[in-house]
């Protein structure tokens, strides 16, 4: 398959800004009690606390937190939800609600520059052979499919989770453009999300997908490929958070251990006269094991199983997930102390449920830690969070099978929308994943610059205003549905903190608040204005006089909340 | 090949937005639009100063007819300000100012001040939000149209905002507004066409690059982070922070937030922006209750406004004269509605209909438009001012008199016809056109229509990126009336006859839509 050049496609953005030096002598606008007391107690840094679980009081600001990091959100039905539920139901649900296989992607693609020769509009793709001419086309109806199924999702971290586990090993659609290879790999990720780290690791491994990217099915005995055998272990099991634990050696060994596995993009077949028989020894890393060199038919598999054993008898398997999981869901900055009181217990948790993952988010989501208010809003929202949230925070809706190519189209434009900002599902921009989940010390902080920042302003005020269009439909907020889903919309202080409380990640100073009242007020005192206002629109919501000038100031509104830096933060 | 045609459509897709605005600050600051700033001299484009009086000011007690002052007192004596405290005006006597606008007196009498008598709509609103919808629009009562007239007319000076703004041609914000969010009059057919600055003390941090406060948390530290890159990426923070910093002396203001807002726009007007419209307000006119000081008339919540008001006019004025910017400045003043003739028990006054609007300026011609309101010999309640003059008329004449708006081109943007008022000096220079051509050149282009106006058949010329394209036209409210394109076609440029015999006559908004981008022309049909 060729590796055609696309790199220039994901790479306009600018140049990521190195942090700056927090500003001293900041003083404190109005935040809650309990923060207050914290601050009393100790300087800025992360949380000490610790994996206990968490009991303390289970309200709407918790929920918003809870819903707002294990799911894309918050989404106001479902914090209203998960509020009818004690915090651990709520996990609960978000961690073991059945998985249901979504519809797989069809052709919605078919266009007046391009008709698929082999497969109808509306008829799946997966089964037709590989067609240069076409592939691109179907990568990208996967892309967008797959962009639907992180809008569409329900209360489960699985959406979440699968683009947890496409950072951790990823491949690139334009590395590896095959529209039904991508899509086999993306349901690999999805079914495994929350299943059992080695099984998963083993599927990957073994992923057509997979061995094109890292060009596994070119690795054999005659002219080993150190690709997958090099990344195996510093980027998805061992990591390289610290220097010279394995060695050179230990690559060139897992890369002949890996020979003889090819692909046609559909299976997986294992030649084994193109696999090295001798037997493989590791390093003191490893414990100086030797894995058996083995001939036939089975031997890849055999020598494979010994391999991923290995690996995760080393401690720091467990811990390098761990780190990862929490960077992902919890904070950026990982201490000595968050090693120590997180990542260690989190780790031996792991390895305990012979790597199973659900065991690991249970703690982890049930913990005093996570729910520590010093944790609370201290994630820069990555572009899927911002986008996706404000597609599912709205309940902006696609046109779906009513019109597939407008549906394909305005979901790939939203999948370019995060390409902007720097996140495109599919297309990370390397091996190793998004920067801002690894590079430290700026890590999340790398989806800021002065390119991006203005890009997800233009994106929110897109949304306010006139949204994403395709040939007949738009994708936009409708601001008075949105409005009417709140608890008292006809209330003005309710209106806004409800909102503040959904969209912003710390709370605002009552300075703000009062800021924002002026918008929804036309600058007049009297709060009972807006409730006129809504009340009158309520009565009659098709007269356009009265719904618009609600409307309008909604609009502002919003556009003034999703413009503010809080906003930004989850 | 077909799909790398449609991923370079995509990818262009991607990258022209990313010119567009990605302009930042370092860019920006190093472009050659610094150094035009630099150069700029004092003869740009004419400027207007919008005031909003919020809340509904009361014309009465702004302007007293002193011919009917029995009158007043029968139907507001709880309220009325003492017949020998109002200030005397040139050239009348029949018209006395409130005392606390001693500011805007002083201005009047030197010439500087156009008053216009009993501006209204008919079947007025007495709504607040309505009200004020119907003065930021300019729509008729029974009508809702989603833009404003002052984005209507920045649309039609700048056709191509905002695909690839800023540039050279117009390095700066359209307008300016000081206020907490968009207001419906900078409102275009599609988008925000003012650069918004939320409030002054943002403003003030905006200018001094002092940082808001974040909490020392961990979530605070990555909100001071975002922040400081906010700051850095507004995209015409930096011209608006050159432009400040380039006028260090300026005339005493007062201490009020309404002067604090009219001092940076003296400022930024001096500075250089190319800015034309700035829009700033002050709210607190909805006088219920407690309108004046009961023991003293001249006093009270209404006179603290008009006081604030005056005086940052009258130190407004002066500091453009210092600055040596008075003769391309004017201002106008607006309020929702005026208040009832009568007051109601709470020492207040009601919602109303027709009130005075205010212009000032070097500009203007000085004088009063239209002649003492006329009232009931004994005002009841529901009686009311009526209007002698539209405030569209207003609007239509500062478009023809001091923004140069060619008078066949107004009913374009103020969606209606209405007859002007001579509210300027004669003779007053208007902008070469060669101004206004480079503004209509400004930015890119993708959309052409012509002929403008139109009878039958309009042509619309276009400039696709591929895929997807549609061309809409949309009725003053907002509705599509025709779609003229909406199908996919390859990168390049099309032509398409649209036959618009059948549209009522009127302006219509041409909405060009692909690949993520839109842009909006005005179109008449006759």
């Amino acid at each position: 398959m060729s590796h055609l050049d696309r790199r220039t496609f994901l790479t306009l953005g600018t140049k990521p800004h190195q942090p700056s030096p927090a500003t001293a002598d900041q003083t404190l606008e109005r935040l809650p009690a309990a923060l207050e007391q914290k601050l009393a107690l100790r300087a800025a840094g992360p949380p000490t606390s610790g994996l206990t679980k968490y009991t303390g009081p289970w309200t709407r600001d918790e929920a918003i937190h809870l819903t707002r990091r294990a799911l894309l959100g918050p989404v106001k039905a479902d914090v209203d939800y998960f509020l009818g539920k004690t915090m651990e139901d709520a996990v609960n649900e978000i961690l073991y609600a059945p998985f249901v296989p979504p519809a797989e992607p069809v052709n919605d693609y078919n266009n007046p520059d391009y008709t698929d020769p082999e497969v109808p509009f509306g008829a799946s793709f997966l089964n037709a052979s590989y067609d240069p001419g076409a592939e691109f086309y179907r990568a990208e109806s996967v892309r967008a499919w797959w962009v639907r199924q992180m809008m569409g999702s329900d209360r489960s971290i699985r959406e979440k989770m699968t683009l947890f586990w496409h950072n951790h090993v990823p491949v690139q659609f334009y590395e590896t453009q095959f529209g039904s290879m991508l899509y086999r790999y993306n349901k690999t990720l999805r079914e495994n999300a929350l299943g059992n780290f080695k099984t998963l690791l083993r599927a990957i491994t073994l992923d057509p997908a997979m061995l094109f990217y890292l060009n596994g099915y070119l690795n054999s005995k005659f002219a080993p490929d150190e690709n997958y055998g090099r990344e195996i272990q510093e980027l998805f099991v061992i990591g390289k958070d610290l220097p010279a634990y394995f060695t050179e050696d230990d690559v060139k060994a897992a890369a002949r251990l890996l020979t003889g596995w090819r692909t046609d993009g559909f299976s997986v077949f294992f030649f084994a006269n193109e696999h090295d028989t001798a037997n493989k020894q590791f390093s003191a890393f490893y414990n100086n094991r030797l894995i058996q060199g083995r001939s036939g038919p089975g031997a890849g598999d055999a020598e494979l199983d010994d391999f991923l054993d290995m690996l995760f008898e080393q401690p720091e398997a467990a811990r390098f997930v761990c780190r990862k999981i929490y960077r992902f869901f919890v904070f950026h900055d990982i201490d000595a102390q968050t090693e120590q009181n997180i990542i260690v217990p989190l780790a031996q948790i792991f390895r305990d449920n012979n790597y199973d993952i659900l065991p690991v988010l249970d703690v982890l989501f049930k913990s005093e830690h996570f729910f520590d208010i010093l944790n609370r809003g201290a994630v820069i929202k990555s572009p899927v969070d911002m986008v996706i949230g404000l597609f599912r925070c709205f309940n902006v809706q696609l046109p779906g099978n009513a019109d597939l190519l407008d549906n394909f189209f305005i979901s790939l434009q939203t999948a370019y929308r995060m390409s902007d900002m720097l996140q495109i599902p599919g297309d990370p921009p390397n091996v190793a994943g998004w920067q801002a989940y690894y590079q430290k010390p700026a890590l999340d902080k790398i989806w800021i610059n002065t390119g991006t920042l203005p890009r997800r302003g233009q994106f929110t005020e897109a949304m306010v205003l006139y949204g994403i269009f395709g040939l007949n439909n738009r994708a936009v907020i409708d601001a008075l549905a949105w409005a009417a889903t709140l608890s008292d919309p006809a209330n003005l202080n309710a209106l806004i903190d409800e909102s503040l409380a959904l969209f912003l990640g710390l709370p605002v100073s009552q300075a703000v608040i009062d800021s924002l009242k002026p918008i929804l007020l036309s600058g007049l005192p009297n709060e009972s204005y807006w409730t006129l206002a809504w009340e009158l629109y309520e009565a009659d919501p098709s007269n356009e006089m009265v719904a618009g000038a609600v409307r309008q100031r909604l609009q502002a509104f919003l556009w003034r909340v999703l413009q503010m830096e809080e906003y930004q933060l989850s | 090949m077909k799909r790398r045609n449609f991923l370079k459509n995509i990818a262009a897709g991607v990258a022209i937005p990313s010119l567009v605005n990605g302009l930042g600050v370092r860019a920006y600051a190093s472009s050659p639009f610094s150094s035009f700033l630099n150069g700029l001299t004092t003869d740009t484009d004419h400027v207007l100063v919008i005031i909003q009086l919020g809340g509904g000011n009361d014309g009465l007690a702004t302007l007293v007819p002193l011919d009917q002052y029995d009158r007043l007192y029968n139907a507001r004596a709880n309220v009325l300000v003492p017949e020998n405290d109002l200030l005397p005006l040139t050239n009348t006597t029949t018209l006395g100012m409130h005392p606390a606008l001693s500011g805007l007196q002083n201005l009047y009498n030197d010439g500087q001040v156009r008053v216009v008598q009993n501006v209204g709509y008919p079947n007025p609103s007495l709504s607040h939000f309505r009200a004020t919808d119907i003065w930021m629009s300019g729509s008729n009562a029974d009508e809702y149209f989603p833009s404003g007239w002052a984005g209507r007319y920045l649309a039609y000076e700048y056709p191509n905002f905002p695909i690839d703004y800023p540039n050279p041609d117009m390095p700066h914000p359209l307008a300016v507004e000081i206020g907490y969010s968009m207001s419906l009059s900078l409102m275009g057919p599609q988008t925000g066409m003012g650069f918004i600055i939320s409030n002054p003390d943002d403003f003030y941090q905006l200018l001094a690059g002092i940082q808001t406060p974040a909490p020392h948390t961990p979530a605070g530290e990555q909100l001071a982070y975002v922040r400081l890159v906010a700051q850095q990426s507004r995209v015409y923070a930096q011209s608006i922070i050159d432009a400040s910093g380039k006028i260090t002396n300026q005339k005493t203001y007062p201490d009020t937030p309404l002067a604090a807002k009219l001092k940076i726009v003296s400022r930024l007007i001096a500075g250089g922006l190319k800015t034309r419209l700035y829009v700033v307000s002050i709210d607190g006119f909805d006088t219920h209750d407690q309108q004046v000081d009961p023991d003293n008339h001249a006093l009270g919540e209404h006179a603290g406004l008009l006081q604030d008001l005056g005086d940052a006019i009258k130190s407004f004025c002066d500091d453009l004269s210092f600055l040596g910017t008075a003769d391309r400045v004017a201002g106008m003043t607006f309020s929702e509605f005026g208040r009832r003739i009568a007051s109601n028990a709470s020492g207040g006054t009601d919602h109303g209909e027709a009130a005075p609007m205010f212009l000032f300026g070097k500009p203007v011609e000085g004088g009063i438009s239209g002649s003492n309101p006329q009232l009931p010999a004994s005002p009841t309640l529901d009686d009311n001012l009526a209007m002698q003059y539209d405030f569209r008329s207003v609007y239509a004449s500062v478009l023809r008199d001091w923004f140069c708006v060619p008078q066949d081109d107004v009913p374009a943007i103020m969606l209606h016809d209405f007859p002007f008022i001579n509210l300027f000096q004669a003779g007053l220079p208007c902008v070469s056109t060669g101004v206004h051509d480079a503004n209509q050149a400004a930015g890119k282009s993708l959309l052409r229509c012509w002929p403008n106006p139109v009878r039958t058949s309009m042509t619309l010329e276009y400039t696709t990126a591929g895929g997807p394209v549609a061309i809409q036209v949309l009725d003053s409210s907002g509705k599509i009336v025709a779609t003229p394109v909406n199908t996919w076609q390859a990168k390049g440029n099309y032509q398409v006859h649209w036959d618009a015999g059948d549209l009522p006559p009127g302006a219509y908004f041409c909405r060009f839509m692909n690949n993520g981008q839109q842009q909006t022309k005005t179109v008449v049909k006759v």
